[in-house]
């Protein structure tokens, strides 16, 4: 007896396989998820995505270790992703594969939207009772009056520059737009649509015909002036950044002289004894303002709110806000930072100086800055106009 | 006849599980690809909605930037593969003609030690070397050169740096087993060197060369990790892939079509040159 025809069994598993396929999923249509009501014991482990400087365990600097004062503390042994960009961020959370993430402001909306995150009960999180009031239930982080996360800090993008090879000291964006051309092929961006922002706040600021009230509030002549902006500068980078790693590499052998950058990653590149510098310039800078929030499919929730609750802890948030280089989103962290004056120098408390600061929000095609009977550019846009851009 | 019915049964127990992997896992997953390209996405959260369009292939077709970048990595993928080509042929004649005993045992672990090493650590050993005060500036600086820096051509040289084995094996074993008398039997028939290179070690030698270029052209294809490392400020469509993944997967698996159609066109066209029979 021969064989069925091959082709049909292949023929008759792929149905079947895309009947299943699509059976399951579908995000639209889910019940939203509901907030923790008590917290139980901790499940022994913690998956955790995480920026940077976020989550430090002492591998980078034995001084610098977090994670395993908690894991002691509480048994939940910590497993640390470090994403480079909220779209990375955005995507982990979507394989429901990890319990927390240090979410920025352009992540923490489609986290919610897509009810990959879960309300948080911020009655199980002891020291949210001293977060700073300018950081609760914002936009960002709250949806109806219920918060999403826990705030975990917030600061601003700043230009970095070596001090050898870059003079006079640049004090404005323009080093990396319209100057660009003085350190031709040395000059770096962060490689992300979200930088697209950075443009529209230099134009904001040096080209007011435009009209830029919110650099994530553009509408389509206002992206086509960034995008042309942008593409005028990549003739001068020398490459795009989006892995910490690889900047601190390309400063301190030289090969990026300027360009937008971290606290965390000067304070890197200083500590391995390159010769740079970061600056908040005049025009102000983007930023981020970030949440640790839970995700919908949790496996180890109790674990996630334990460590919410400790990284927001003073002593620890005061650690991880002078590590990254970023204010403290506990205002008792701010006496227990090493340095004394480290909350004033990153403005913690000062609601105004944040005013200054754009924090990376996604952009929707409801202008964010309130302008009626216009669209604006969503990040799908953002994020075409940004593979444009690279060409 | 039960004995032939009974082999039968265990030939097929032997071959289920792998052959239902191959098609449910690895056809699967590229037949629900496929279908996800004619999917859209809601623009804010990104989930997939599965509404049929075509769309998608719409906009890369009709995106000049699209057609760059996928000229841009196919070029590439052909110049790695040339590379790879030109490099592998002297090496491996040399391994499996030349070299005897002790040197080519040597030579066939120096060739097959690098596949050991992790790719990220190659890739970023060519990022240190290639950079501002690299061991290439370095070492060229003494004759007035600067080497390329991070860029296209830091690109090719890096991928052809880490396909060089898959190209040098199947030549370095075309060109073992060609008999000896062969040669030898040219050379008496009167034939020189370049005779005999080109009518006895080239057939012998061509369908070896085919199918190490079906490595090097499709590994080359959908690479996008060393582009990131070494790349500077190009991107290739694995980059563009990478970026869609998750903002808008329809797109994404429609752009994966590119290289998908482009592999099978290569395939198609070295299968017509006969090396396939020979892989």
């Amino acid at each position: 007896m021969r064989c069925a025809n091959p082709w049909k069994a292949a023929v008759a598993a792929g149905v079947l396989l895309l009947t299943a396929a699509c059976g399951s999923g579908g995000g639209a249509g889910e019940k939203a998820p509901a907030e923790q009501k008590t917290l139980g014991k901790g499940e022994g482990r913690v998956d955790i995505i995480a920026w940077a400087g976020y989550a430090e365990d002492g591998s980078n600097d034995p001084r610098t270790d977090w994670v395993h004062p908690f894991e002691k503390r509480t048994g939940c042994k910590v497993n640390t992703k470090i994403a480079g960009t909220s779209d990375e961020m955005v995507s982990l959370m979507k394989t429901g594969q990890y319990d927390t993430v240090s979410a920025s402001g352009d992540a923490t909306l489609r986290l919610i939207a897509a009810k990959d995150v879960a309300p948080v009960n911020t009655g199980l999180v002891p020291n949210y009772r001293d977060v700073f009031p300018g950081l609760k239930m914002r936009p960002f982080n709250s949806r109806n009056g219920q918060m999403y996360g826990i705030p975990h800090g917030r600061g601003a993008n700043l230009l970095m520059y070596r001090t050898d090879k870059v003079s006079p000291a640049p004090d404005s964006w323009k080093a990396v737009f319209d100057g660009a051309a003085t350190y031709s092929g040395k000059v770096t961006a962060y490689d992300s649509p979200i930088y697209i922002a950075d443009a529209a706040l230099y134009l904001m600021k040096t080209r007011p015909a435009l009209g830029i009230k919110d650099p994530y509030a553009l509408d389509s002549k206002q992206l086509a002036a960034a995008v042309s902006l942008l593409k005028k500068q990549r003739q001068h980078i020398g490459e795009y950044w989006s892995d910490y790693q690889k900047e601190v590499t390309a400063f301190k052998g030289g090969d990026s002289v300027i360009g937008t950058t971290w606290q965390v990653i000067a304070n890197t590149a200083a500590a391995e004894k390159a010769p740079v510098k970061a600056v908040l310039p005049k025009e102000g800078a983007t930023g981020w303002s970030d949440t640790w929030m839970v995700s919908a499919k949790a496996k180890h929730p109790n674990c996630a709110y334990k460590w919410l609750d400790w990284i927001v802890s003073p002593k620890v948030n005061a650690q991880v806000a002078e590590y990254f280089g970023e204010a403290p989103a506990n205002a008792r962290a701010c006496r227990e930072t090493t340095d004394p004056h480290h909350c004033a120098v990153f403005h913690a408390a000062d609601e105004r100086y944040y005013r200054r600061v754009h924090f990376w929000t996604t952009p929707v095609p409801q202008c964010l800055d309130g302008r009626k009977g216009v669209k604006c550019t969503d990040y799908a846009e953002w994020t075409r106009a940004w593979t444009e851009i690279k060409g | 006849m039960p004995t032939t019915d009974r082999a039968r049964g265990r030939l097929a127990a032997l071959l289920a599980p792998p052959l239902l992997w191959l098609v449910l896992a690895y056809l699967g997953s590229l037949a629900v690809l496929l279908l996800s390209a004619f999917w859209t996405t809601d623009p804010f959260t990104s989930d997939v909605v599965r509404s049929f369009t075509t769309d998608n292939f719409r906009e890369i077709l009709g995106t000049p930037v699209y057609r760059t970048v996928a000229l841009r990595t196919l070029g590439i993928a052909v110049t790695v593969t040339l590379l790879d080509a030109a490099l592998a042929l002297p090496v491996a004649f040399f391994m499996a003609r030349v070299a005897t005993g002790r040197l080519r045992r040597a030579l066939v672990v120096a060739v097959l030690t690098p596949l050991w090493a992790g790719y990220l650590v190659k890739a970023y050993a060519w990022r240190v070397m290639l950079g501002e005060h690299g061991i290439v500036n370095a070492a060229l600086e003494p004759f007035g050169l600067r080497g390329p820096g991070y860029g296209v051509s830091a690109v090719v040289i890096v991928l052809a740096y880490l396909w060089l084995p898959y190209m040098i094996l199947p030549v370095y074993a075309a060109l073992e087993r060609l008999p000896a008398r062969q040669l030898e039997a040219s050379a008496d028939l009167g034939a020189g060197t370049l005779r005999t290179l080109g009518s006895v070690v080239a057939p012998a030698v061509r369908p070896a060369l085919l199918a190490g270029s079906v490595f090097t052209f499709s590994l080359s294809l959908g690479d996008y990790l060393t582009v990131q490392i070494v790349g500077g400020r190009t991107q290739l469509l694995g980059n563009v892939i990478a970026s869609q993944v998750t903002l808008d997967l329809p797109l994404a698996a429609a752009l994966s079509a590119v290289p998908v159609a482009l592999i099978v066109c290569y395939l198609a066209a070295v299968r017509r040159a006969g090396a396939l029979d020979s892989l």
